[in-house]
This record gives structure tokens, sequence and C-alpha cells, in this order.
């Protein structure tokens, strides 16, 4: 029998003692004295969410193909657990071997979103591994970042020994590599910090140097010492098409959120909408072979047992073979217990039949991602759908049965007027007048529901809209009042719902998508004071983070409604994405004239990308 | 064709619940290629139901399932196939065919046997010794006032276990106890329940964390109120050649 971390007393006082014991179905078992490396992989959030998250399985899988090395996962205890790990001292432990993760050689944090960051302290502290980068040895392990908030690093930049710029794939075995080595030398742990600064993709930020200017923006950004670069460059896979996928997933015993084998079918977009930094970061657009997909499918299905398959990609529409894709799965596993769960396609006549074959009509809704009420507002965040796309797709799907639509939205965009806002009920009220012209009264079950759901929008790097002012919390909340009044002046508010959150966490993810080094001191003071679990509203503290930034002496409007100039030195300028900032820049001005781009499938707009070598930029 | 699977749950998978276990089986059928039939309608689910569930921190030797399936392989090969893809700690013990007009497992549910262990260090705890304990209980089970007070959904009411524990005898190496308990839904109770009267008895405090319990096997009765005669639930299924 495997031993477990923890004794039968605390596992049977927690909530869900099945997050912590692993053991589940494809999980890998290794005998740690015989690797060479120990990597705990880290989702810095509660295990039914960190089990859910596809890059993770991807690199479990990539790791432990290396017979030196050993890849285990490590999740953030659930609040009842933590309380009682500090009260007993208890260190915080990897699933599969239960060791503490303090003995490991590598702790790779993933950085999904910036509320996950007392997290990451969390993590850290329970494991008994200094907070800061500067406090560690040889004795703790190589603290490494990766993942979507790495593309602005800088607010926790102090946490962490390293970063890595780029997609997982690509150069962690030059980096383990570079690990062993340096420890058969006798490296000192600055030696192999250096040594690994020199890996393309790796950014050490003890290497590096910051000065600021008198009103706080940054002076500049230097390397200090040689071995470190000037600018890090992304690394990403370019021989995408058959890139190796895990064959065998884990299989959680507990309900998780992605309880489903999940197929990656593409990286990248095409399409540029001006708010959305995945569609920046992870350019250029690469798909996967679609004879290789439907072999993973089928071989992913027989490991795991799941009872559910769904595809993965930013806009599966724009893959190639979306659907010969989605025929082949409908046809081969509807029915056979197997639930195909469809990604969101354009609505069109296709989408319509495959979802009309595994879905039920009636109780099913459909959805549109306007991102803007208006025309106006639309073009300016490039986002190519038009009305007459929407009332369209709408006017077929209500010919075929359905009867609810879902709508979302963001507020507090660039430009946004209070028509714009407007245009969300408007947009909503069309809807539902379409209902009632295409559905003859006989034909109507049950009444047309228009659901609208809007959030609010925060400027992230690396986009068109980086230089955007970010609305205040008053701004936002005056934004939500104004939709949710028109929303009720409509003849059809009946069929119309609206529906939209607090301000007071989008303020604070704007401070840290956006934020510097300063940023840090308030993080570690927010957590010491209890901030935790950020993401999940009945623990975020709103008023400890209040009290971190005056503790702190840091201004939040600095880092969101302030307004940055073209030529502004930015924290995350000294990665290289790709992206130019020319082009970006370019892009702004775009979206201040409301004037479209096309996409990257209709006419190249030389962001830059290109420079990758491959994807679609080279399709023709 | 009805079947009934027996498997044990020892080890780690005490921590599993039982709607997990459900899940988990659930997809044992698709890992295991098991022709499970499938309900009607929409969303199909499969044909399985569970004899009676194990509370979280408790292990099983004799836990049984009943399921449908539309065809099957030999009893050797199914367990081979299912065993192959078994977490560390479950494990499929027979499969075995049920006559067409079988009574699903559930229903059938009239006892169970226990085996109940001290974790290490409650003796001290309880200031006695493991072989005292058990010899404790089994006089207190022969000689004591069981009547309890049993919390439900409609209130408290009193009860006396004596009658709904069948049988009871100290193991073998002295250090733990056997217990066969009525079960089912019109009389069900837990072995808690007797060790909590047992240690409320000498003015102890119940340990809630403080005993390994192993449910042994699961029986129905083909006997009557009067007369018991326990059979297994594994004996009214055959083994498919």
């Amino acid at each position: 029998m495997r031993k477990l971390a923890l004794s039968d007393e605390v596992l049977l006082s927690v909530s869900q003692p099945a997050r912590y014991i692993g053991g589940e179905i494809n999980m890998v078992v290794k005998d740690p004295s015989k690797v060479d490396v120990r990597f705990a992989m880290c989702f810095p959030d509660v295990y039914d969410i960190g089990m859910s998250h596809l890059g993770i399985q991807i690199l479990y899988d990539m790791f432990n193909r290396r017979e030196d090395t050993y890849c285990e996962r490590v999740y953030s205890p659930w609040t009842d657990l933590d309380k009682i790990m500090r009260e007993e001292q208890i260190p915080l432990f990897a699933l599969e071997s239960q060791d503490p993760v303090k003995d490991f050689d590598f702790l790779g944090i993933t950085l999904q979103y910036e509320m996950s960051y007392t997290n990451i302290l969390q993590v850290l502290d329970l494991s008994q591994i200094p907070l800061h980068a500067a406090d560690r040895t040889w004795e703790h392990p190589i603290v490494i970042g990766g993942g979507p908030c790495s593309y602005n690093p800088e607010p926790i930049a102090e946490f962490f020994d390293m970063f890595y710029i780029g997609e997982g794939e690509v150069v962690y075995a030059q980096l383990i590599e570079t690990y062993k080595e340096s420890k058969k030398r006798g490296d000192s742990r600055e030696q192999f910090l250096k040594a690994a600064a020199q890996i393309k993709g790796i950014y050490v930020p003890s290497l590096y140097d910051v000065e600021y200017n008198e009103d706080g923006t940054l002076k500049s950004f230097k390397p200090n010492c040689p071995e470190a670069p000037e600018t890090v460059e992304k690394v990403l896979v370019m021989d995408f098409a058959n890139e190796v996928y895990p064959e065998k997933p884990l299989v959680p015993f507990i309900k998780v959120t992605q309880d489903r084998v999940v197929l990656e079918i593409m990286r990248g977009c095409i399409r540029g909408c001006r708010f959305c930094q995945a569609g920046q970061i992870y350019k250029p657009l690469r798909e996967k072979n679609v004879e290789y997909l439907k072999e993973l499918a089928y071989k992913m299905l027989k490991s795991t047992g799941h009872e559910e398959i769904s595809l993965s990609s930013l806009s599966s529409s724009d893959y190639t073979d979306i659907e010969e894709m989605v025929t082949y799965l409908v046809d081969e596993f509807h029915g056979k217990g197997v639930n195909v769960s469809l990604p969101s396609l354009r609505i069109d006549a296709f989408s319509l039949d495959v979802m009309s074959k595994v879905q039920d009509v009636k109780k099913s809704s459909l959805t549109f991602a306007p991102e803007g009420g208006t025309q106006r507002m639309r073009d300016v965040i490039n986002k190519g759908l038009t009305e007459e796309d929407i009332l369209n797709g709408a006017a077929e799907a209500f010919r075929g049965g359905w009867n609810r639509v879902k709508l979302y939205f963001m507020l507090g965009q660039p430009t946004e007027t209070v028509e714009d806002c407007e245009g969300i009920a408007l947009l909503s009220e069309k809807i539902t007048e379409v209902f009632f012209d295409e559905v003859p009264k006989e034909k109507r079950q049950g009444k047309v529901q228009v659901v609208a759901s809007t959030s609010f929008f925060v400027p992230k790097p690396f986009t068109p809209f980086q230089w955007a002012q970010m609305c205040t919390k008053e701004e936002f909340l005056e934004k939500a009042r104004i939709v949710n009044r028109k929303m009720k002046e409509m003849k059809n508010h009946k069929c119309l719902k609206y529906n939209w959150h607090e301000a007071d966490v989008t303020v604070l993810e704007g401070v840290l998508a956006r934020g510097d080094r300063k940023v840090a001191a308030v993080i570690e003071d927010a957590y010491k004071n209890g901030a935790l679990y950020d993401s999940w509203s009945e623990s975020f503290k709103n008023d400890v983070w209040m009290q971190a930034f005056e503790n702190c002496g840091v201004d939040i409007d600095f880092y969101t409604t302030r307004e940055r100039s073209l030529d502004e030195l930015f924290p995350w300028d000294f990665i290289d994405v790709g992206v130019t900032k020319e082009f970006l820049k370019r892009e702004w001005n775009n979206a201040m004239n409301a004037k479209v781009t096309p996409n990257c499938r209709m006419q190249c707009s030389g962001c830059g990308a290109k420079n990758f070598g491959g994807g679609v930029c080279f399709e023709n | 064709m009805k079947i009934r699977i027996k498997f044990s749950k020892q080890g780690n998978m005490r921590f599993i619940g039982h709607l997990d276990v459900m899940r988990y089986f659930q997809k044992v059928m698709r890992r295991a290629d098991v022709n499970i039939r499938y309900s009607e309608g929409f969303s199909p689910h499969q044909i399985m139901s569970f004899a009676a569930p194990l509370g979280v921190g408790l292990t099983g030797s004799g836990e049984y399932l009943d399921i449908e399936v539309l065809s099957t392989d030999s009893s050797a090969e199914m367990l081979r196939r299912m065993n192959a893809t078994m977490a560390e700690g479950i494990h499929i013990v027979s499969y075995k065919k049920l006559p067409d007009d079988a009574v699903n497992a559930m229903s059938l549910v009239a006892a169970c046997d226990y085996t109940v262990r001290l974790r290490e260090g409650y003796a001290e705890k309880l200031g006695t010794t493991n072989a005292d304990f058990m010899n404790g209980l089994v006089s207190y089970i022969a000689n004591g006032n069981l009547e309890i007070v049993k919390k439900t959904k409609k209130g408290e009411r009193l009860v006396d276990l004596k009658p709904l524990i069948f049988d009871s005898a100290v193991t073998e190496d002295g250090e733990g106890i056997f217990l066969k308990l009525s079960s089912g839904s019109a009389n069900n109770i837990k072995p808690e329940l007797v060790l909590e009267a047992y240690c409320n008895s000498m003015g102890k405090e119940f340990p809630a964390f403080g005993f390994a319990i192993n449910r042994e096997e699961v029986y129905a009765d083909n006997g009557s109120e009067q007369a018991h005669d326990f059979v297994t639930l594994e004996s009214f299924g055959e083994d498919i050649e």
C-alpha cells in the first residue's frame, strides 16, 4: 500500500480527502531513488480545478517519458486542510510519492490567472520553502513559473528563481540536462541560474536590474551579468501537427471541472480580437493532424473510460478539418455511451445539424460572444461577428427548435459609450423579435429566453489594449446599471435576463496584470494577512487587499486608470513574443479609429509571428 | 443478462466516497470493454446498482454491484480484463451470472459481517489494551444494556441493538472483534453504533477515528425473522465458463 503523507485523523476530518491521496488511474509510479531529477508540478488552486488543466497533463506525460525524471503533482490544499497543516507543521507533499515538495529538484508552478498569486505563496509557505528566491539555497527546489501570466512575471518575479516563457514542450529537456550538468560539476545555485538563463525562453529575474523614473514608470530594465540576454524570446512548438500528446491522461476519483477527454486540436488564433491576450501570445495558429486526432480520441477514451469527449482550441470553427473531426466523433462515439461535447462553434447550418444530433434541443442553449453591444464597439475590438451573423444564426436555430440564447459581452473597453452599453439590451431584444418573427405561434414550445452576461474588461500585456486606461470600480458598476436599466425598458423584457458581477476582483486583476516588481510587496502583505483563494468569491477578502496597498504605499490607479504614453517602457517589454510592439501600436491606433483588421487567413497584417517560420503564416 | 460483481476496496481507497466509487466503476466498464446495457432516452446511463454504500474511512472485502450486459465473455476473462485496469486497492473478486428473475443486490441486503480493530495508539488513549477492549465488548453485547437513542431524519427514537447483532466474537489473534450486524433498508445498524454504545457504557468518549473497520461480507436472508438463513450475495450467481 502506498504510504500517505496525512493521517486518517486528518484525512477524515477534511472535505474531499481524495484530493490528497493520489493513486488515480494512469498515475505514473516510479522509484524516486532511481531518477536524477524530481519535478513537482503545481497548479496553485484546489485539486478539482488543477486536475482539469490540460497543460499539466501534457507536461506530466512529457516529463515522465524521460527515464531520468519523475514528475509528480501538487495542488493547493483547501482551506480546511491548510489550517491543519499550519497548526501541525505538516510540509506540503506531492500526490504520487507523498514526499515533501521541499525535497524536490524543481517546483514548477503554472500561472493561469492573476488571482491565484496568493495561492503561490501558500504553496511555497506550506512546502517550507522561503517565499523569496533570494533566500533559497541548494537545499530548496528551483522554483519555476510558466503559463499565460508568465508573459508579465514582474509582480511575482521575486518569488521565482526562473520563468519559462513559451510552450512547455520545447526547452524543458535542455533545462533538465543543464541542471544535471550543473549538479555534476558542483556549481553554485547562482552558477546554475546563469547557465539556465542562456537557454532560449528561460528568464531568471535575479539577473536583471530595474530602474524607475520619478513618476514611477519604468526607466530601464537591464541584465546585470553577461549570461542573461537583453530580451527573452518565447519558445513554441513548430512541428505541432504531430506533436506528442498524452494518450493516458489521469482520471480523478472525484468529479472535477473537466471530467472528460480533452483533445487539443490547434494552438493560436487567426482572429486578432484586440482585448485578447491568448490570441497574441500563442501566435501563429498551428493545427493538429486530423488523422492523428482521430487515433488519439480512441486511445484516450479507452485508457480513461471517460464518458465524454470534447475539443479544445481558441476558436474551433477555424480548424480546417473541423467538420470532418466533429462528424467523426459523432458517428463513431455518439450513442455508444460516450457524449460528444461540442466546442463553441460558429452558429451555421453545419453546427446546428450536429448539435441537434448530440444535444437535447429543448434543454440546450446557443451561445454567441459578440463582446460589444454595437457594431462600432465590435469594430473597435476587432470582433468579426456582425449583428447580421448573430440574427441569422439565431433565426436558423429558432427554426431548428432552440429557444434559448446566451450572449457574452465585455464592459469597459476603450471608447465605450452609453450607446454601446445600451446596445447590449437592444441586441438582446432584437433576438427575441427574431424568435417571434420566425416561429409561428402554434409551433412555439416554451418561451424564448435571452441571457446576456457581461464581464469587466481588464487590459492585458501583449495586446493592442495594453495602453488602455482601465475603468474604476464605480465606472464599471455604472455601466452595468445602464445595461440593466435598458434591459428593463425593452418591450420583451420578460424574455431577457441580465447577469453581471462585482468589480472588486476586476480592479485587482488589473493591477496584477500590468504590474511591476513594486506590486510583489502588496501580494505578500495581502497573503500574510489572510488573502487566499482570491478567485473564489466566498474567500475573496477585498479589505485585506486594500489594506495591503496602503501598507505598501502602492497606488492602484497607477496600474489601472493611468493613461500610458505610446513610448512608455513596460515591465514586460523585455519579452519577445514574436508579435512586435510596433504591430500592437498600429492595432491600438486602428482601434481608436474603429478600423477592422482582417484575420490571418484573409490577409497577413505583418504582426511579426511569421518569423517563427510556420503555422498559418505559411499556409498558402 | 444480469451480472453480479463482487469486489474489495482496501487500503487508500477507504477515502473514496460511495458516489465516486460509482463513477469509478462506470469508467471501469468502458476501460474493460464490458458490453454493459444503457438506459433509453437522451442521456443514457449504465444499468448498474450497488448493494450497500460503504462509509468513507471503512474498507471492504465483499462489496457488490449488479450490472446488466448485452453480451459477455467468461467470468475468468472478464475478471482479467477488469483487474487489468484497477486502481491500487480495488480488486474484482468474482463476476457471476444471475438468473433472469434475480432480485437486485440492494433489496436483498439483510446482514453484514465486520471486523473491527483499534488503530495504533487508541487502546492507550482509552486506558485499556486491544484484547481487554475486545473481550469487554463481547461480554457487553452478551450482557449489557444496548438500548440507544438513534438519530434519524424524523427525529430521535429508542432502538435496542441486541436483536440486531446476530453474532460477535473476538478474532483469532485476540486483538479484534468480529460482528454480524443487521443491515438493509429496515434495520440498518452500523458497527460504529455498537462501538459508541460500548464506549459510552464505560463512560469514555467514542473516538471517531479510533477504529479500523473492514466489512467482510454482505448477506441476504433466505430464512425468516425467527430463523435466519444468511447466504452471501455472491451465492445467487454462477460462474460463466
